[in-house]
């Protein structure tokens, strides 16, 4: 009897503190997660003037790519946007159909919007030809390059920047396919910051990126009236 | 005689109840190995549902090739395929590669079972001595 009681004062007690631990825990999620973080290393350089020091945030290095319609698309391209980077190759077997099945969910929910662009870039360049780009967009339905750019480069140039992205992708003759890579999606302000990092191969962290994409939006929006 | 006996009822009784299960485990043929089988080997590209992806991979789901390539999807399992095919008059051209790593010939059965039986998929069930005769068709039976 007394050990039951107990029991039951432990639960309740144990049950108040659990709810109140939630509840702080849901109210400074609200207060975070109005403005998405900065991702990658950061560098604090002391001002010349002696003012408080800049953080200079890690960015995308400026990158010359062609997209499956044969067109040169540079960092300029994304200018005033905000887009979501990944890597794969046309004849990958293991990850990629699942990863681009869930890049294709976000393109639908943004396609309406032109401030959201889409990169993939393909890391099997000596395969994947502008026409084998042509044919794998057109196969997975995105008929309009401009929103969705599926990317070919030197093969040195783009294991380059699959490291910026965050990215791990490195050949591999041990997997089908040739290449190990991750399936990361990088989500990317305006300034080539890199504001979201999301496993596009887990259904949740995709949906994660569909909730987040709007705050950056919204934030990219506030800016805009001051650039002008 | 009679303290011998009991022993001897009970063993007998699990002899009959062991030889029951193992049939029984032939005809369930371990139902859930397909499903998992099928996850990690198939579901990244055919989809969790079976619905493909777009006109990149085909569907299994309610998919017209499973009929009329029946006597073929044993050694598609096991050797992959590649160059284009027609699956519910889309065409497709992507490569299937072979499984990565090596499956029996039972759980070859077992894939293809999940698959002629799931998403509303009626298909005609394969025994594992009919997976193994295909198999040996194309060199890829290894009479597990």
């Amino acid at each position: 009897m007394m050990l039951s009681s107990f029991r039951r004062a432990l639960h309740v007690g144990l049950l108040a503190l659990g709810s109140a631990v939630a509840l702080t825990a849901c109210s400074d999620k609200t207060e975070e997660s109005q403005v998405l973080p900065y991702i990658g290393e950061r560098d604090v350089r002391p001002r010349a003037d002696g003012g408080p020091a800049d953080t200079i945030f890690a960015a995308i290095p400026s990158f010359t790519l062609t997209n499956q319609d044969g067109q040169t698309i540079t960092n300029q391209t994304f200018a005033g946007k905000v887009y979501v980077a990944d890597f794969f190759f046309a004849t990958c077997p293991s990850i990629c159909p699942k990863m681009q099945s869930e890049m294709l969910r976000v393109y639908e929910q943004f396609k309406g919007n032109p401030k959201v662009l889409f990169l993939s870039h393909t890391i099997d360049p000596a395969h994947d030809s502008i026409p084998v780009l042509r044919d794998y967009a057109q196969r997975l339905g995105i008929q309009d390059a401009s929103r969705w750019h599926f990317a070919t480069a030197p093969h040195d140039t783009i294991f380059g920047l699959a490291r910026r992205y965050m990215t791990a992708a490195q050949k591999d003759g041990g997997v089908p396919g040739g290449y190990a890579h991750s399936g990361t999606f990088a989500l990317i302000d305006s300034e080539r910051h890199i504001r979201g990092v999301y496993d596009g191969m887990v259904k949740e962290e995709v949906d994660r990126l569909i909730q987040e994409l709007p705050l950056l939006l919204k934030e990219e929006a506030a800016k805009q009236p001051k650039a002008q | 005689m009679k303290k011998l006996r009991q022993p001897l009822w009970i063993l007998r009784s699990l002899a009959v109840l062991a030889g029951g299960a193992s049939i029984l485990s032939c005809f369930s043929n371990r139902q859930n190995e397909g499903a998992k089988l099928y996850e990690t080997h198939c579901s990244n590209c055919h989809g969790s549902q079976g619905e493909g992806l777009k006109r990149l991979i085909p569907p299994l789901a309610g998919a017209d090739y499973l009929v009329q390539h029946r006597a073929e999807l044993a050694c598609l399992v096991r050797k992959g395929k590649q160059g284009p095919l027609l699956v519910n008059g889309v065409d497709y051209n992507q490569v299937m590669p072979p499984a990565d790593s090596h499956l029996t010939d039972s759980q070859i059965t077992n894939i293809l079972n999940f698959v002629q039986t799931s998403w509303g998929n009626k298909g005609e069930i394969f025994t594992i001595r009919e997976v193994s005769e295909q198999l040996r068709g194309c060199g890829g039976s290894d009479g597990r």
